[in-house]
């Protein structure tokens, strides 16, 4: 009796987590078994995926999907939802509790510890806080990434100008980190994954921290990256924008897949131009003109003469 | 390529990181400094300490009237004792005369020749000299001793003066050994602390390079080259600070004193290269072994 009372007043008690826990595990262990069999050619294969952290909180629970070469995919959910799990789950930065993931076509668990920075050299990442260096300028910061392959001086000398021309940036070679705005830095971190060329290109929250105008930059650059063969993965939680850009979206609740599906019909031959005005279009607030768009009011800008006399 | 890269990025955050380094780097000179300075007072003590306890000797007294048959038994005697390292005779004539140069008006006085014949003993070591003097002059049951051979007067060991020197030795010797030791711990452990301070506040840059793909030698070697060019810079300032102090402070000092019956210490180009190679080791390990912790992501 007295034992119950102090249970309910501690509110979580901690032998009723690890039951919790251990329900979990078991339910995950159960999962497994029942698992599809691997999906051929697919670039990422999850496969009843179920990752535990201490203390029996779910990251992601029963998860499957799989992920065609080429592709542009969102995964969506508020906070909390498991996207981010996909995510360290997918660079090998956490072990799943239960379950397989195959990433073009190799299991994850095959791979050792020391294997894992070649295994990275593969994934391009982008995350909301940019990750740079900052004490190393634009030009340094995509210039690492390369260096870390063991790439020449003049290999870096032609990809770099390159990569950064291709992202906007040319103009900014030198400047630090913390000279750019967050749009400039996204493009910095974007840069530096795709500077070797990943057959896949992973974003976590890529605009979290952007205005609609500077996301939709980003989003227009990333489906420029796509296009040229590279499978991108966004994890947001901006639905919105989700909707507006017509990808597939696989939808996370609480560790647990909730939709995966084709929204709209879009066209894969649609040009990075027609991609980023139609996402202008539809995006409230956001002048149509594009990024370079005067933002003053045409009338204030330019009053009209006779007005003026 | 792949070195001169290394080499490119350590110095590249040794002036980005200039304060921290200049800690490090601080730290290294005062321990060595320190060390420069313990490691020859440490054994000039325990060189001055050996030399008293060389002069652990026992003298066999023979008695008057010796024949030569009975001197050659005696030494066989005492040669065949355990623990005994050499054996010096000393005739009535030679003492007589040594004593006299120390003493000339107490012996003029005297006018003959009081001293014995006298065998000098030195142990193979100074902790066996009673050994020794038991060997040759047992202590009986009357708890008087008596000597091994009828022709032995005496077997004297001054005993006092030598126990006297051999316990303050010892203190001196393990006291000097155990500051010595905890200096070299603590040394290490405040090199090892500064150099994980400096790393501590760039664990995100070795986050972000994890991300990109670099392996944890590529990440580890610019720290390590950095401890190294560290250890070296503060080893090599405070050598050239000993070197100042030894050629302006010690070596006159020396050449005026013959400093403490000139104990035997390292020789001054061994020490530098110890402490060198001990600053430089110490720090590019520290780094190396610290960073390991920021490296399991």
């Amino acid at each position: 009796m007295a034992a119950t009372e102090r249970h309910v007043r501690r509110g979580e008690s901690r032998p009723r987590r690890l039951t919790r826990a251990e329900q979990l595990t078991a339910r995950a262990s159960a999962a497994a078994l029942a698992a599809r069999a691997p999906v051929p050619g697919a670039i990422i294969d999850f496969r009843s995926v179920t990752k535990l952290y201490q203390g029996g909180d779910v990251g992601v629970e029963g998860v499957t999907f799989a992920v065609q070469p080429g592709e542009f995919v969102f995964i969506v959910g508020a906070s909390g939802s498991g996207k981010s799990t996909t995510m360290r789950l997918l660079i090998k930065e956490a072990e799943p509790t239960s379950g397989a993931i195959s990433v073009a076509g190799r299991d994850l668990s095959t791979i050792p510890r020391r294997r894992v920075p070649y295994y990275r050299r593969n994934i391009g990442v982008v995350f909301q806080d940019y990750k740079l260096l900052p004490d190393r300028t634009v030009h340094d910061n995509v210039a690492y990434a390369l260096q870390v392959t063991g790439s020449s001086r003049r290999e870096i000398r032609e990809k770099v100008p390159d990569i950064l021309r291709l992202t906007g940036l040319a103009t900014k070679l030198h400047n630090l980190p913390d000279q750019l705005s967050g749009g400039e830095q996204q493009r910095v971190s974007v840069a530096r994954a795709f500077v070797n060329h990943p057959p896949l290109l992973l974003a976590d929250e890529p605009t979290g921290n952007l205005d609609p105008e500077t996301s939709i930059g980003i989003m227009q650059l990333l489906y420029r990256i796509n296009k040229t063969g590279t499978t991108v993965v966004v994890a947001t939680h901006d639905k919105a924008m989700v909707d507006r850009m017509r990808r597939r979206v696989i939808e996370l609740a609480e560790g647990h897949v909730v939709r995966d599906e084709q929204v709209g019909r879009y066209s894969t031959t649609e040009t990075t131009g027609e991609f980023a005005a139609r996402l202008r279009v539809e995006t409230p607030g956001v002048a149509v003109e594009g990024p370079d768009a005067d933002p003053t009011p045409r009338r204030l800008a330019h009053p009209p003469e006779e007005e003026v006399e | 390529m792949r070195f001169g890269f290394f080499l490119h990025e350590a110095l590249r955050a040794l002036t980005r990181n200039a304060i921290p380094s200049f800690a490090a780097m601080a730290t290294v000179l005062v321990t060595v400094l320190v060390l420069g300075v313990f490691i020859p007072v440490v054994q000039a003590t325990t060189g001055a300490a050996n030399e008293v306890r060389s002069k652990v000797i026992a003298d066999v007294y023979l008695k008057p009237r010796t024949t030569e048959a009975e001197m050659q038994r005696v030494k066989r005697k005492i040669e065949r004792t355990e623990h005994v390292g050499r054996v010096e005779f000393i005739s009535k004539a030679q003492a007589y005369k040594e004593e006299r140069k120390r003493n000339p008006e107490a012996y003029d006085l005297l006018g003959s020749n009081p001293l014995p014949d006298t065998f000098r003993i030195t142990p193979d070591k100074p902790d066996n000299i009673t050994a020794v003097r038991n060997a040759l002059a047992p202590v009986g049951p009357s708890g008087e001793r008596s000597a091994v051979d009828p022709a032995i007067d005496e077997v004297r060991n001054r005993e006092e003066d030598t126990n006297k020197i051999l316990s303050v030795t010892r203190v001196v010797k393990l006291s000097m050994g155990l500051l010595a030791g905890l200096l070299i711990v603590a040394s290490v452990l405040l090199i090892a602390n500064t150099i994980r301070l400096s790393l501590y506040s760039r664990r995100r840059d070795v986050e972000v390079m994890k991300l990109v793909g670099a392996t944890d030698w590529f990440i580890r070697w610019p720290f390590v080259i950095e401890g190294v060019v560290v250890g070296a810079l503060g080893g090599v300032l405070a050598v050239l600070m000993l070197g100042v102090v030894k050629v302006a402070v010690v070596d006159p000092l020396a050449a005026d004193f013959a400093l403490v019956a000139a104990p035997e210490t390292m020789n001054f180009a061994l020490l530098i290269a110890v402490l060198l190679g001990a600053s430089v080791g110490v720090s590019a390990l520290g780094s190396g072994l610290s960073l390991r912790r920021f490296l399991r992501v």
